[in-house]
């Protein structure tokens, strides 16, 4: 242990730890994740069975969060939402991060494909995301996948702009010149000695499409071109409560309070892991 | 200036090409053949020629790109299969709705997001500043949708301040269209103003630290003088750019609103028209709404240009 407090993943980790924001949002984060892994264990009720005995039931002993229209327990329906929303959520960033990486360093790393790439990215950037998304998520048909695909597409392009941005600064570094000096080529100087070090903003980025892709899949299923429903997403579920405001406001209420919890706790980590990895960019 | 002006033209020109390239290119997207979406499955061989005809699936691919530029530069955005009228007459016709409640929430945002910044900034690290600053995160974390959903709820059923929903339109009286937009504009502006706050927080924290601020001081020019003279010009400038990042995210952010509102609007037309696959209005209400981004941008970047003369020499 005292060994790794020298290293500098050591010294960045004790400075992560005292951070306050990243403290409270990896706590948040983790309780979520959680109760989203546990859902089956934990939902009192089964999110999908209708109950036409308990239509519209306020918050009770027997149903916490209270019942929709088809009797189905919001609290239930709202814990296996979170593994549907979070499964989204998580997807978008890997492809994100993917996609992102791949174009930004390319971009970045060979000089001529620079310019067109990024008016590219800057055409899709035209686009207001969530009416880019909702757009591509309808056109190729309402799922999961198809919810990840366009979410992915939105989020890319600003992504590949920092991996770019990044990438810019470091292969001008004197360690990237020495390596091209010792003779390694331009692939081994690109993923072994560029890439690497740009994974700070890349990682403060990711997290905060993490919390861009809760709320946008929740405005898709919301508009109706999210996750098909019964499933319950956050998104279906405020979308179901919407016509029985007046008489049953729980159902728009509650789910709405779990995006809340989510995105405030990715948004506490990633000003957290700004602070620590990348400094440079203090908002 | 002028080549700075000449540069910049040059590249939303490019990208605007790129854009309505992208939006043409929607329509591969979809699996299969767009008819077998929009027809049912009785249709006769002859409708879906007809409307192969209609939507120009019937030439090559490089004949229909060619035919969709020529159609969009001379503003032709089509006909609505669902409305059967010009996809231009009616987000022309909508186009006012929409960039009204996208510009009050816009200058409502900005207003409330660089008073509390500065604010944040004065206070540095006492209870204003993170009071705000909290406030900010929340914003940011509220999907805005659902704070519609909630104004309407505590506002419109229960108090009854305002409509439910609907819009007044402004030539029959102001205070009714003020009541109509005010909830909509105050829920994009609420989850948008967080950004601006912290924007304006780090950049007037980054002016005082300035050496030019310190001199100020020292030579005994009040708190008060120093911070609206020195502080704030100087602050306000990075925060020109925020403007132009959260335009998209508004456009984007109303387009849901008018949903949540029924609000008769270019975001209800074209989320009607994804719902219907309404081909046209889709690709229409998408190239309208990102060609406002991009003006609104190069307008940013313009001003910014002005005050910031270093810019024009990147």
């Amino acid at each position: 242990m005292s060994e790794a407090a020298t290293t500098p993943l050591g010294a960045m980790w004790r400075r992560l730890r005292r951070n306050r924001s990243f403290v409270i949002g990896v706590a948040l984060v983790s309780i979520i994740v959680a109760v989203a892994i546990l859902a089956p264990l934990l939902a009192p009720h089964d999110p999908l069975r209708n109950n036409f005995r308990a239509r519209l039931q306020p918050p009770s002993a027997m149903f916490w969060l209270g019942t929709d229209h088809f009797g189905r327990d919001i609290l239930s329906r709202i814990l296996h939402g979170a593994r549907i929303s979070l499964v989204i959520g998580a997807s978008v960033v890997v492809v994100t991060g993917i996609l992102g990486t791949a174009i930004g360093a390319i971009a970045g790393f060979f000089r001529a494909l620079d310019e067109p790439i990024m008016r590219l990215m800057d055409a899709i950037m035209a686009f207001p995301a969530i009416l880019l998304a909702m757009a591509i998520a309808a056109v190729m048909g309402a799922s999961v996948t198809n919810v990840v695909l366009a979410l992915s597409i939105a989020t890319t392009p600003h992504t590949a702009r920092i991996v770019r941005g990044s990438v810019l600064v470091v292969r001008e570094m004197e360690y990237v010149e020495a390596a091209r000096a010792l003779g390694a080529s331009e692939l081994r100087v690109l993923f072994r000695h560029v890439l690497v070090n740009t994974t700070g903003p890349l990682i403060v980025r990711l997290t905060y499409v993490f919390a861009i892709a809760i709320l946008a899949e929740a405005a898709l299923s919301f508009i109706g071109v999210g996750p098909p429903p019964p499933a319950p997403s956050f998104g279906n579920i405020i979308a179901n409560g919407r016509d029985f405001m007046i008489v049953a406001p729980w159902i728009t209420i509650f789910p709405g309070l779990a995006i809340i919890a989510v995105v405030l706790g990715l948004n506490l980590l990633g000003d957290g892991l700004r602070d620590v990895l990348d400094p440079r960019t203090r908002i | 200036m002028i080549r700075f002006l000449a540069r910049r033209l040059a590249g939303s020109a490019v990208v605007f090409l790129l854009v309505s390239m992208l939006t043409f290119a929607l329509i591969w997207l979809v699996p299969g053949d767009p008819t077998t979406v929009l027809l049912e499955a009785s249709a006769t061989p002859e409708q879906v020629e007809r409307l192969r005809g209609a939507l120009g699936l019937d030439k090559p691919l490089p004949l229909q790109m060619l035919d969709w530029y020529r159609r969009v530069l001379s503003g032709d955005l089509g006909r609505s299969i669902l409305l059967n009228r010009s996809v231009t007459e009616a987000l022309l016709e909508r186009l006012p709705v929409t960039l009204s409640i996208a510009a009050i929430a816009l200058s409502l945002a900005v207003l409330l997001g660089v008073a509390a910044g500065i604010l944040a900034a004065l206070f540095h690290n006492r209870w204003p500043d993170q009071l705000v600053m909290v406030v900010a995160l929340f914003g940011l974390s509220v999907p805005d949708f659902w704070l519609g959903l909630l104004f309407i709820l505590v506002f419109a059923l229960g108090l009854g301040w305002f409509p439910t929903g609907g819009f007044s339109p402004i030539e029959q009286g102001a205070l009714d269209w003020a009541r109509s937009i005010a909830l909509p504009a105050l829920a994009l502006a609420l989850t948008q103003m967080g950004f601006v706050a912290r924007m304006a927080r780090a950049s007037m924290l980054d002016v005082l630290s300035q050496d030019f601020v310190r001199t100020a001081d020292a030579k005994g020019l009040s708190r008060r003088y120093i911070v609206l003279r020195h502080g704030l010009p100087n602050a306000l400038v990075p925060v020109l750019t925020v403007i132009g990042i959260i335009a998209g995210a508004l456009l984007g952010g109303t387009v849901v609103i008018e949903q949540v509102f029924s609000i008769p609007g270019v975001g209800r037309l074209v989320i009607g028209a994804i719902l219907s696959r309404d081909f046209p209005v889709i690709q229409g209400g998408l190239l309208f709404l990102a060609a406002v981004y991009l003006v609104v941008n190069l307008i940013v970047d313009i001003l910014y240009a002005a005050v910031d003369p270093r810019v024009r020499l990147e």
